[in-house]
């Protein structure tokens, strides 16, 4: 048959984690059509037509779908599920919030967070915050699948798929979006970051996670913290990478002052990179890490800066 | 109004988990088990609508082993009224658990149900949104702030680079995130209290749920393991390396 994609955007991009659901889409079931619920989003269809390998775009265009909440865009996706033996998001907040709703309608377990695709129909996900990987094998029937979109690469942007206008599957009216607050900062997300920069107990004071930032503005980096950092005040709970925080595969993952936790660990190993800083030359953050520099970060951070500066950044 | 909070027994976030030698899963003998951390955030926030006077009653439901009855003392020790403990063996996925759930809300009528956003354990971050999804209830997942209207509810949701609030109608389910609150200790007194609390035991046949799970486990493997690199001299040395490697 075919798979549904549901494109990750914000009215006006459309997200790279929807190139990357496209991938493993295709190694699903084909032909891949994507789904884009949005409010005035013409340009995200447009950019979804170009994912080679999609064959179609399916486009609704409505006010309800303005701020993808879950209930009208899950409407939707049942109102579409009929034609699709998979159906395919990536695990962004807006995936893991319509996507189980899915699921539950159509009466299927949902796979989640998928990191490979070993046929189309067993897949290899995470457990325990990564620190095993179960291979499953769904039954017969819809899948319906999130997809960790830091393992796949994107699709590339040389197709040509036509854009189909559907009408909206209407709202029941339950809920409905209020308001939202986006982070104002110029860096890059922390889960979507290419570089996170991250420190831990070590930094000592908020104040001092302002050495963090200097070099994350040169590197377009991420700031992230450890829970060490967290529970000690130096940073907003949001920083948190790890475990019960947030999970992040970067390119380049730099540990400051972080010892390297189990629940740390979890958080950030399947980084591409990993580089450390830390004092404490016996610390476990160095068995994991790529290149490990003992030094005082007092003093590292600093030069960072400063040799950074030197080099162009 | 009634809260109804699913709490779920898991390995301990400090545990480092074992994969087992056969391949078919991790090895749970003598590892400390304890609360999902995000259930024991939606314990504390039905307990501080109670507290409140929001909230008339909350009930912690556990489905697991006879042993999850721990895992309901503590909620009860943290403030909970009484448990519904619904005996399995083995694994029960998200939607299994939902459908029990479902059953339960039918019975207990309640305007509330606060579930952590994903256990520790299986990672599925399914079952509050299948729960609402088989109510045909609102959600709102990823709960940072829960404002409690009349018959109906605001909450600021975590979301990928901010936050956003949504209102839901009740009755609702919501998931809670980490930054919602701080779980309390349960005290003394009130361990030695929740004794005494009742707690209801049950059998997913008494909701007419198969518990069998759908998707099948092939086996579950250690995940490529790192190799520990190189140590570096100097912070140019390490940029140098970083160069090298196009990590920067």
């Amino acid at each position: 048959m075919a798979s549904l994609v549901i494109a990750e955007h914000d009215g006006k991009v459309l997200k790279d984690s929807t190139n990357k659901t496209v991938t493993a889409a295709a190694q699903v079931s084909t032909p891949v059509h994507v789904l884009v619920a949005g409010s005035g989003a013409d340009a995200v269809a447009e950019a979804a037509s170009k994912l080679t390998g999609v064959e179609k775009v399916i486009y609704a265009d409505d006010a309800t779908y303005a701020k993808l909440v879950a209930e009208p865009v899950a409407k939707l996706i049942l109102s579409l599920a009929g034609k699709y033996d998979a159906i395919l998001a990536p695990a962004t907040t807006n995936g893991k919030n319509y996507m189980p709703r899915v699921a539950a309608k159509l009466d299927v377990p949902q796979i989640s967070e998928i990191l490979k695709v070993d046929s189309p129909d067993t897949f290899e996900r995470p457990i325990y915050a990564g620190n095993a990987i179960a291979t499953v094998q769904a039954p017969a029937g819809k899948k319906v699948i999130t997809v960790r979109t830091t393992a796949f690469k994107p699709a590339e942007a040389a197709g040509n798929a036509t854009v189909e206008k559907i009408a909206s599957a209407g709202d029941d009216g339950i809920s409905k979006f209020m308001h939202e607050e986006l982070s104002k900062s110029e860096r890059p997300e922390l889960t979507s970051a290419k570089i996170v920069i991250s420190g831990g107990r070590g930094m000592q004071s908020g104040e001092n996670f302002h050495m963090l930032d200097k070099i994350a503005d040169k590197l377009h980096a991420a700031v992230g913290a450890s829970r060490a950092a967290v529970d000690a005040g130096f940073v907003p709970n949001d920083y948190q990478v790890g475990q019960t925080g947030k999970v992040v595969a970067p390119e380049l993952y730099i540990a400051v002052g972080i010892s390297g936790a189990i629940q740390h660990l979890a958080g950030m190993k399947d980084s591409k990179v990993i580089a450390a800083i830390n004092k404490d030359e016996e610390a476990p953050i160095f068995q994991v890490a790529d290149f490990g520099l003992v030094a005082d970060l007092f003093k590292a951070i600093p030069e960072m800066d400063e040799e950074l500066t030197k080099l162009g950044y | 109004m009634k809260v109804i909070v699913p709490v779920k027994r898991v390995i301990d976030y400090n545990v480092k988990v074992r994969v087992k030698a056969d391949q078919t899963g991790v090895d749970l003998a003598n590892v400390k088990m304890s609360m999902n951390p995000f259930d024991e955030i939606s314990v504390e926030e039905a307990i501080r609508l109670k507290e409140k006077g929001k909230a008339t009653e909350v009930i912690a439901v556990s489905i697991g082993p006879q042993q999850a009855s721990e895992t309901i003392r503590t909620a009860l020790a943290m403030g909970a009224d009484r448990g519904i403990l619904v005996k399995t063996d083995g694994e029960v996925e998200p939607l299994a658990v939902a459908k029990i759930l479902k059953a339960i809300c039918e019975a207990e009528k309640p305007e509330l149900v606060i579930t952590g956003k994903q256990a520790i354990d299986d990672d599925s971050n399914q079952t509050g949104q299948m729960l609402a999804a088989l109510l045909g209830w609102p959600q709102a997942t990823f709960a940072h702030k829960l404002e409690m209207g009349d018959g109906k509810a605001d909450i600021e949701r975590e979301i990928d680079g901010g936050l956003q609030t949504v209102e839901v109608k009740l009755p609702a389910v919501m998931t809670t995130d980490l930054r919602l609150n701080e779980p309390r200790y349960a005290s003394l007194p009130n361990i030695m209290k929740a004794k005494k609390k009742p707690i209801d035991e049950k059998t997913p046949a008494d909701y007419g749920v198969d518990v069998t799970p759908r998707l099948k486990t092939l086996k579950v493997t250690e995940p490529p393991k790192r190799q520990a690199g190189i140590k570096v001299k100097s912070v140019s040395e390490l940029l140098a390396k970083l160069k090298e490697v196009g990590a920067i």
